[in-house]
């Protein structure tokens, strides 16, 4: 039997599989059992009470789906009292999902869940639904290391910093985030991305633009956890686009420790529990002792002479 | 499990879960199963009743609530999201879901090309349903158009709980008023206006229901279909001090509460607030909801 067990950093898991931000809460009880998964997740968590964004809030696209929700919560203060003790009846790690519209405020959010009970702190600075034009700090190296900074200051719980696939050099916002203290890389938030209905001619969301998430996006995001975790020695978290086992494989290949599952928990609310066994049962065909070993075991010493590699049988 | 060596996507989507969820989470009210179709035929023009097998947890369904379908396509792309349903008939003696349901778009026309022994994935029995309250001896039923399925199983609540209850059944025409059967079979005094005939009008249906107040036969109120229609009820519910329950739907994600995308604005002690379609509803208070 496979050791599905694995670290990131000093966080443990029991399996790599824990839900993305934003697509789980303990009401997912009503369907799956939640001690089956690697770590529980909390809904991005603000200072202040946010509605969220103007209805319709989600489009279905080809493979995928576009979101414009905009982290709509009570605010920290309900968080701490009513929603924390929710998610704590779940024996799996707690990681808190926090952001914020200032660097300062990041850092006294930070400061704020970092309670008992709470394992690590998740940094959303990349959310791409709640400016009209997708711009957040993960945009930034400057803006990400300096955030970054100030919550590594204020706690001393790990600090997974989620990163944007909207920026143009997110591997540099990366290695920025890796300078200012982050312990792990969570790669990536939504796409920033729009659909205009040909019926009505309005866009189809209540915002305008969205985050894409969904199969659509795995290739891309695949190859920003493969580029990142050659450039950054600190754990990478994959996001975007896993369906099945074979795709968690894949983003651990690449270069991720760990996973993160969200619009699949959408089409199959069981996804992720059967994606864990699944999983299990690939490593054991494949003879994997431990699902640790995939991390960065893709084999990328591909031919570099293009005679040669097109002489090669395929 | 089975399909391992498929690694298309699509067709393993509608795999995954299975109808192995019950092993996942026996004490989960909810599942992702797999159900049969025993029975999808046309009743006119624009509707279809499914007909499937059901496990003991999606038997458990209470009237209004609804199960979320993952639809087969109608052509040749591929559905990723699920679409909300509410439910018909809750058939406990021969172990049965149906539904009846308006083939409008994807979702619907993809569900359309379902056959008899076709598997179908859904998940449910989910949301909050139309209840009644002990002291409601007579209550009246108003919906219009795709509204009358979702209020189909409230047939089944008065009859379990031996309440009285008029029907206003609004449609277009004659044949589109539907679910006066069942309504009958409970016993209902089942009243069908039509726009053909010119007896939909607000103002007739006014006129029935303020008799029914007249009468000490109205109870409570139940609605589903129609802004026009729920307006009304909601107006004559504040006039004459009666309870009511309202169906709602909202483009929807998850169903099960998670991820906030289904809200629908209410006011409630004069503030609004946004409660979601799936797990608060979808059926809510008729004086905290707002018209659409």
């Amino acid at each position: 039997m496979v050791d599905l067990s694995v670290k990131i950093g000093d966080f443990e898991m029991a399996n790599p599989v824990m839900p993305a931000s934003g697509t789980f809460s303990p009401e997912m009880a009503q369907v799956i059992d939640i001690n089956r998964l690697g770590a529980t997740m909390t809904k991005t968590v603000s200072r202040e009470l946010r509605d969220g964004n103007p209805p319709p809030r989600v489009a279905e696209v080809e493979c995928g789906m576009i979101n414009c929700i905009g982290l709509p919560g009570k605010g920290i203060d309900y968080f701490l009292t009513e929603l924390m003790p929710e998610y704590l009846q779940f024996s799996p790690p707690l990681i808190v999902s926090v952001t914020s519209t200032t660097e300062a405020d990041f850092a006294a959010m930070a400061r704020d869940v970092t309670v008992p009970g709470v394992k690590a702190l998740e940094i959303n600075i990349s959310c791409p639904t709640r400016d009209p034009n997708g711009g957040n700090f993960a945009l930034h190296a400057e803006h990400t290391a300096e955030t970054v900074r100030g919550v590594r200051a204020a706690t001393d719980l790990p600090i997974f910093v989620k990163l944007s696939p909207n920026a143009g050099d997110v591997v540099g916002i990366a290695r920025a985030a890796e300078e200012a203290g982050a312990d792990a890389l969570t790669v990536a938030n939504t796409i920033l991305s729009m659909r205009i209905d040909t019926h009505s001619f309005k866009p189809s969301l209540g915002f305008k633009t969205g985050g894409m998430s969904g199969p659509a996006v795995k290739p891309i995001i695949m190859r920003m956890v493969y580029q990142i975790s050659k450039a950054v020695s600190i754990p990478i978290i994959g996001c975007g686009g896993i369906v099945k086992a074979e795709d968690v494989v894949e983003y651990m290949l690449a270069g991720a420790s760990a996973v993160q599952i969200g619009y699949a928990s959408f089409r199959n609310p069981t996804a992720m529990i059967s994606i864990i066994g699944d999983l299990e049962e690939w490593c054991d065909r494949r003879g994997i002792a431990r699902v640790s070993d995939l991390t960065g075991a893709v084999q990328d010493d591909m031919e570099t002479d293009t005679y040669i590699a097109a002489a090669a049988g395929i | 499990m089975t399909g391992m060596a498929n690694t298309v996507f699509s067709s393993r989507a509608h795999i995954v879960g299975g109808d192995n969820t019950a092993d996942h989470a026996p004490k989960a009210p909810v599942e992702e199963a797999l159900t049969t179709v025993l029975a999808n035929d046309w009743i006119n023009d624009e509707y279809k009743h499914l007909v499937v097998t059901a496990s003991p947890k999606s038997l458990a369904a209470r009237p209004g609530q609804f199960f979320h379908w993952l639809c087969p396509s109608p052509d040749e792309g591929d559905l990723w999201l699920r679409r909300p349903q509410s439910i018909y008939r809750v058939d406990r003696e021969r172990e049965r879901l149906e539904f009846l349901y308006k083939c409008v778009g994807r979702g619907t026309n993809g569900a359309a090309t379902l056959k008899p022994d076709d598997k179908f994935n859904m998940v449910g029995p989910l949301g909050v349903g139309f209840s009644l309250q002990p002291d409601w001896k007579d209550v009246i039923v108003l919906g219009r158009g795709v509204g009358l399925a979702t209020l189909a199983p409230i047939s089944q609540m008065i009859a379990e709980n031996n309440v009285s209850a008029t029907v206003i059944l609004s449609a277009r025409s004659p044949e589109l008023a539907m679910s006066g059967d069942l309504f009958e079979k409970a016993g209902a005094d089942v009243v069908t206006v039509t726009d053909t005939d010119g007896t939909s009008a607000v103002e007739n249906v006014e006129s029935i229901i303020e008799d029914r107040v007249a009468h000490g036969r109205a109870d409570a109120f139940f609605t589903c279909g129609s802004n026009r229609l729920f307006m009304l009820m909601k107006r004559l519910g504040t006039k004459h001090g009666i309870p009511g329950q309202v169906a709602m739907e909202q483009i929807m994600a998850c169903g099960l509460g998670p991820c906030y995308v289904c809200v629908r604005t209410f006011v409630i002690g004069g503030e609004k607030t946004l409660k979601r379609v799936c797990i608060d509803g979808p059926v809510f208070d008729m004086q905290e909801a707002m018209g659409w």
